[in-house]
């Protein structure tokens, strides 16, 4: 092995050898993330399904009782909880990976390693709540009688990675910026909410005017939610016009995301 | 010729500091500061990673250091703090990247700057095993492989299974080494990770480090503890405001160190505040080592001789002269020790204007730190010359003192005054 080390100007090229002798790593992190999370807590992972479950119940009360919000006739319960789960990993993986290295200040003045570790940990460490909520609500659909859920399941994988990529993409971008500016932690909740208010999650994308459809679909939580919703539910043709647009949108902010990463982490240490 | 495992070229590295925060002294100037505060701020913290500008605000934390390591080679990097040991380290450990030059390594890196980095308070010592391991560069395989020795050599088979916040810091500090043991990298960076846990740990670290360096392998060694230092490395570099000061022999390079002390060299003559009939006034106190070099600091035991030079003012004055010195805590004055020449049966004449009156010490056992120097001319009980505020300070540095590469006094809280020289048996 040999190594240079030297300053370097302008760009860095991003090494997955180098990421891959660290997966080890990774995935020591992604353990000590889940197990610190419910250490010491009752219901442990139980927490997974309840989170997601009883802001559904709430949002049903809200929005589908009390302000009467229309969902395309399908039970408001199933159709916010369907766009809750992918909701509630784009919200908590965005909200860890942001605070991901400033979190971690102490390892990364004190060891090298790549820092992507830290983003991409949390990201992993949120499929397992991602799909613990899922299973519920499979569960939950059988009880209200959709059966046909061979749609959902299949394009699962995709709908899935388009999160993650949105997600991840978010997540470096503010996990990067966030060593320098520390606003980021302030701002964070605010463009989450914000966020959850641009998505078809308590009410359904038929409301918005068709005139600005095209600039609702750029966000990328349109697609994948609306998507994820048509397939298990099948009340409407998967609207991939939606998901074309999302997807360009979360690969650009992904490829950013990581170039603006590797180009600022070589300063992490300084100013951390 | 052997290839060089290191080598570093003019290596460098700049930081921002001295962000100043700019006030008015108007209300309406200070307003306006509130309107233009964001900005400013967004400015000054953009520039903490930006070094386009040059200007009095960036600091070169190391500047055109270069040196070569062989392999199997044991290097002692010493310097005071804020010498650029640390940033030094960083750069090696590729933490952070230098502003300048460039390192070349050959072989596989691994460093220690923290013990147990990465340790999470709820998972197990297990669990933290392997998240220290990896965290260090090992893959899981590797930990497998050494997980029953770094058990053992931890000694905490019986809370392996306990979250680590149940542990002492001891307990915590033994698992970290102990991981950090098992690396087998080809370069072992280590800094100043011995300073921690008790005496028998703390030579069971050192047995380590040895086995470490006999096995062929380099290590780059940080320390303050000069007998860690001597005891283990066979070239040392010295490191003095970012600069390389020196490299070579180890003792040497902790000469050049001790030697680094900022000797306050108080012309004693300008000094008022002094008791006494003034007849004879002390001038000058100085430290010299056994070969008559002035030195300006002292290991402890080492044998130095007191210099303290004085000038008869009074041509007429022929009294015989008793010389005492007493040696203080510098930073609370209390007192450590008292020596007067006529306490073993010596006084001088005063029959030259010009007088250096000289103590040959055997074995100056004082412990680590700095002390206040005073001392007295007394003739007849009657007091010729004593500055107040006293003649000088010494700084006493403690190597090995015992000859036994523990660092002995430090260990304890409580700071002694005194070393004793023994031996123990029943």
């Amino acid at each position: 092995m040999h190594i240079h080390i030297k300053p370097t100007d302008g760009w860095k090229l991003f090494s997955s050898t180098e990421l891959l002798h660290y997966k080890d790593l990774l995935w020591f992190l992604v353990v000590r993330g889940v197990k610190a999370k419910y250490a010491q807590s009752v219901l442990g992972v139980g927490w997974a399904i309840i989170q997601p479950l009883l802001s559904t119940i709430i949002f049903t009360v809200v929005f589908g009782y009390l302000a009467k919000v229309e969902s395309e006739g399908v039970p408001y319960f199933i159709f916010n909880l369907l766009g809750n789960i992918p909701w509630v990993y784009f919200a908590s993986t965005v909200n860890d990976a942001a605070g991901s290295l400033v979190a971690n200040a102490g390892l990364i003045t004190k060891v090298y390693f790549p820092r992507l570790v830290l983003p991409l940990s949390t990201a992993v460490a949120k499929l397992i709540d991602f799909f613990i909520a899922f299973i519920v609500a499979l569960v939950v659909l059988l009880i209200f009688g959709y059966k046909n859920l061979l749609w959902g399941i299949v394009l699962l994988p995709f709908f899935l990675l388009i999160l993650i990529l949105t997600s991840l993409g978010i997540g470096m971008w503010l996990s990067a910026l966030a060593v320098q500016f520390r606003d980021v932690k302030h701002v964070l909740s605010f463009i989450i909410q914000l966020l959850m208010y641009l998505a078809p999650i308590v009410y359904p994308t038929s409301n918005v005017p068709t005139r600005l459809h095209f600039i609702y679909s750029l966000n990328p939580l349109v697609g994948i939610i609306e998507g994820f919703r048509s397939a298990f539910l099948m009340h409407q043709p998967i609207p991939w016009n939606f998901i074309l647009v999302g997807s360009f949108v979360s690969i650009i902010l992904f490829l950013s995301g990581l170039i603006y990463f590797i180009k600022s982490e070589r300063k992490f240490a300084d100013i951390i | 010729m052997s290839k060089k495992v290191i080598e570093v070229n003019g290596l460098g590295k700049k930081f921002r500091i001295g962000l100043r925060i700019k006030r008015s002294d108007s209300l309406v100037g200070e307003l306006w500061n509130i309107i233009k505060y964001p900005y400013e701020n967004y400015k000054r913290i953009k520039s903490l990673s930006q070094f386009s500008k040059p200007d009095d605000s960036i600091f070169w934390a190391l500047k055109d250091i270069s040196f070569s390591v062989e392999p199997g080679e044991v290097l002692g990097i010493i310097g005071h703090n804020g010498a650029g040991k640390s940033t030094l380290l960083k750069i090696l450990s590729r933490i952070t990247e230098p502003s300048e030059g460039e390192v070349i390594i050959r072989g596989r890196i691994a460093s220690l700057l923290e013990v147990g980095t990465g340790f999470h308070p709820e998972l197990t010592g297990r669990e933290n095993i392997y998240m220290n391991g990896t965290i260090l560069g090992m893959r899981k395989k590797e930990v497998d492989r050494n997980l029953d020795s770094i058990v053992e050599f931890s000694g905490i088979e019986n809370y392996l299974d306990t979250p680590i916040k149940f542990y002492s810091s001891g307990m915590k500090v033994r698992l970290g080494f102990a991981v950090a043991a098992h690396l087998e990298p080809e370069i072992l960076v280590v800094d100043e990770v011995l300073a921690v846990g008790d005496m028998g740990f703390q030579q069971k670290c050192i047995g380590k480090m040895n086995e470490v360096a006999r096995s062929g392998r380099t290590v780059l060694f940080v320390s303050h503890n000069m007998a860690a230092i001597q005891n283990l490395c066979t070239r040392a570099l010295l490191l003095s405001h970012g600069q390389l000061k020196s490299i070579g022999e180890v003792k040497k390079v902790i000469w050049d160190y001790m030697n680094e002390f900022q000797r306050e060299k108080e012309n004693l003559i300008a000094v008022s505040n002094r008791l006494g009939s003034g007849q004879i006034r002390l001038t000058k106190f100085e430290v010299r080592d056994a070969c008559n070099r002035e030195i300006s600091s002292i290991y402890s035991g080492q044998p130095v001789k007191f210099f303290f030079h004085a000038i008869r003012h009074d041509c007429e004055f022929n009294e015989l002269i008793d010389v005492g010195f007493s040696i203080h805590h510098a930073e609370d004055d209390r007192l450590v020790s008292i020596f007067y020449s006529s306490y073993v049966g010596t006084m001088f004449p005063s029959d030259k204007d010009e007088i250096i009156y000289i103590c040959d010490i055997e074995d100056l056992n004082l412990a680590e730190g700095r002390y206040l120097m005073r001392a007295q001319l007394m003739s007849r009980q009657q007091i010729v010359d004593y500055p107040v505020a006293g003649v000088g300070f010494i700084e006493v540095v403690e190597i090995d003192y015992y000859g036994t590469g523990i660092k002995s006094a430090k260990l304890t809280r409580d700071k002694p005054s005194m070393l004793i020289r023994g031996t123990w048996h029943t």
